[in-house]
């Protein structure tokens, strides 16, 4: 039986249906799969380590366990307690609350003023457009470490409306200096550039004004951009540590990762509360990431490619 | 605000012109939050911090603070190589050595404070070279230090995480069932948050009776014994890298897949009708294809690599003895915890014109392919 047969250009295959074409194509798969799993151990070992150890009640245990592979079985005394203790020693709720609520309101703020503002640089004419684009591609490029200190000093000595000087402390200097951003305009205004015109004209004949247009017409048909800025701001503002670390020193406003690092540093450090603490910031963010994933792994994908 | 309204309001004459003058009144009201936003928090803060830099402001002072020039900037890049002497027995006239036979030095200590023209420096390092013993002395060691660390994650972070982070996307661009399971798998880290994975990894690098020990003890059967990870200057920000490889590959991969899927099928037919093996294939096909996602991948992934905080702040707060130092470390050190706001704002300017170079080069050779209309 022949197995190879020879190409125009001499380089030898294989035919497709002999037996040893057939067992390598399986020994190939097979390595494939064990790749790809051996890998999924390491993206993985971590968080299961992290959750396993918030159900260890017995702290002892868990330092005893963490020496091996029985860091990540459920075994031994297992419960809430760890998670009630957290509670106890610290006010999570309301940290929870603060980070959702600033959050919450940085992304759906930003969602509306990015979007208006692409609206007018995609769709509108008007003098100075060409500039302000070019003005907000290039601020793209500032990252926000290189203006964390200066805003401090600003913020510092901004006035407020009930008449107090400073915004230190407080839920608007987490979120009004972050509702405005330059690649969130960016993204919607390369959308906004691909949608067909002929609605909106019409639109415009039947008399619309250009707000209603905006409203009735651009943002139903903009969806999937409008997802795509939510989750990346979204997972952006929710691991936001450096600026709420610089702002807030009142627990009563700070979010959840300056909570952590504060009950990370409490000693003696108990790893059983701590990890029960982790997993409260982890799984509602895992569990929204399942449920939508193909939007996170789009959205992500969208950011790269800035063609 | 409706251009209907807006034409009855002001009555001139040509009706074209009122349109466009109407559009454009919309267009600025469309604008303006966006505009007011990013001109108070973004661009005066920018514009502040060339500023601060050439001032000795402090976060909160009862004295105003004073226009000192490049003073700050010559505290960051003052540097001295100082080529130092053996201590010389005053009797003998031999050079001294200690109880292990090596020769003796003066103290840093010394020598810095005792010549004028030293003044402000501290010591950085001490080595031989050419049978020379040489101090290297700077105004800020520290910021030195940082700036090296980063450099020093990038060398290693950026070209592991791409390589790894293209890797991953191969092995799930295939026709595979359950490909779309492990892409979840791999990308998960990505949405968690960092804190966290600082705080998580911290307990697997636990000294002595630890995860990540237990596992290199196994994988090397025994004879690489317990590490103390994160409080060893050699191995602390290794570790640092590692968990934050772990984290961050999964975006980088999602792009990958990105820039996989463009590439189009006939390519490869092509290819395949050319007698390319896989291997082939990969150098001649898809890598000249993902020219453009790898700059923007590396680039992406350098300028990251100079906001390295959060990890570092959480796990070793730049220690043990500065090795895990980063700039924007230094700066919330400088800035906020010791409110010196003019010396951080310097060294948040060196940050940026390092940032801002790396995003120069990327546009630079990757062409231009925004619409910009």
């Amino acid at each position: 039986m022949a197995e190879q047969i020879l190409t125009q250009e001499g380089v030898t295959r294989e035919q497709p249906y002999s037996l040893r074409y057939q067992i390598r194509k399986s020994v190939i798969l097979a390595l494939d799969y064990a790749i790809l799993i051996l890998l999924s151990f390491f993206f993985l070992f971590p968080v299961i380590f992290m959750l396993v150890t918030a159900f260890k009640t017995n702290e002892d245990q868990i330092l005893r366990d963490v020496a091996g592979l029985r860091a990540f079985v459920p075994y031994g005394p297992l419960g809430l307690q760890n998670f009630f203790d957290v509670f106890n020693r610290m006010e999570f709720g309301r940290f929870m609350w603060n980070s959702v609520f600033v959050v919450g309101v940085t992304v759906i703020l930003g969602l509306v003023v990015n979007s208006m503002a692409a609206y007018a640089l995609a769709r509108l004419r008007w003098g100075g457009r060409k500039i302000v684009l070019a003005v907000i591609i290039a601020l793209i490029i500032i990252p926000f470490e290189a203006v964390a200190v200066p805003l401090l000093l600003l913020v510092n000595n901004l006035p407020w409306i009930n008449g107090t000087v400073g915004w230190l402390d407080t839920y608007h200097v987490q979120i009004i200096p972050f509702i405005a951003d330059a690649f969130s305009i960016f993204l919607f205004y390369q959308f906004f550039i691909g949608l067909p015109k002929d609605l909106e004209e019409a639109a415009l004949v039947d008399g619309a004004s250009r707000f209603r247009i905006y409203w009735n017409i651009i943002v139903p048909l903009s969806r999937p951009v409008f997802a795509t800025v939510a989750i990346l701001k979204f997972l952006y503002y929710w691991g936001s540590y450096l600026w709420p670390l610089m702002v807030t020193r009142r627990p009563e406003v700070r979010p959840l990762t300056v909570g952590m690092q504060q009950f990370f540093g409490q000693y003696p450090r108990l790893w059983g509360d701590i990890m029960a603490f982790a997993s409260m910031i982890t799984i509602p963010v895992l569990i929204i990431f399942l449920l939508f994933q193909k939007w996170f792994v789009q959205s992500v994908a969208s950011s790269g490619v800035k063609g | 605000m409706s251009v209907t309204q807006n034409t009855a309001v002001s009555a001139v004459p040509a009706k074209g012109a009122l349109k466009r003058r109407n559009e454009a009144v919309t267009a600025w009201l469309f604008m303006v939050p966006a505009a007011l936003g990013l001109i108070i928090f973004l661009i005066i803060p920018f514009l502040m911090a060339f500023y601060l830099s050439l001032t000795n402001t402090r976060l909160i002072s009862p004295e105003p603070a004073d226009f000192v020039g490049l003073r700050n900037y010559a505290t960051l890049f003052n540097v001295a190589l100082i080529k130092v002497e053996p201590v010389i027995d005053e009797q003998t006239g031999a050079v001294m050595r200690d109880e292990n036979g090596n020769i003796e030095y003066p103290r840093a200590r010394t020598i810095l404070h005792g010549d004028a023209k030293y003044e402000g420096l501290q010591e950085a390092a001490q080595f031989n070279l050419f049978g020379n013993h040489y101090l290297f002395a700077a105004g800020d060691p520290t910021f030195l230090r940082g700036l090296k660390n980063n450099f020093y994650f990038v060398l290693v972070v950026v070209p592991l995480q791409t390589a790894l982070a293209l890797l991953l996307a191969l092995l799930i661009n295939q026709k595979i069932k359950g490909s779309n399971l492990f892409r979840t798998i791999y990308f998960s880290p990505v949405v968690t948050t960092m804190v966290v994975v600082a705080v998580v990894w911290t307990f697997l690098y636990n000294p002595g009776e630890g995860t990540i020990n237990a596992f290199i003890k196994t994988a090397t059967f025994g004879l690489v014994g317990p590490q103390d990870w994160l409080s060893n200057p050699k191995l602390a920000f290794p570790s640092i890298m590692l968990l934050s490889i772990w984290q961050g590959v999964g975006f980088q991969m999602v792009i990958f897949l990105a820039g996989l899927q463009e590439i189009s099928e006939e390519v490869y037919e092509a290819a395949a009708i050319d007698g390319c093996n896989m291997i082939q294939e990969f150098f001649f096909v898809t890598l000249p294809q993902l020219r453009n996602t790898t700059i923007f991948v590396v680039i992406a992934t350098t300028i990251l690599a100079f906001q390295l905080f959060v990890q570092v702040d959480v796990m070793t707060q730049g220690g043990p003895s500065d090795a895990t130092m980063t700039t924007i470390l230094h700066v919330v050190n400088e800035g906020f915890r010791q409110q010196r706001i003019g010396y951080a704002s310097a060294v948040t300017v060196a940050f940026f014109l390092i940032v801002l170079f790396i995003s120069i080069i990327q546009r630079m050779v990757v062409p231009e392919e925004r619409a910009v209309d």
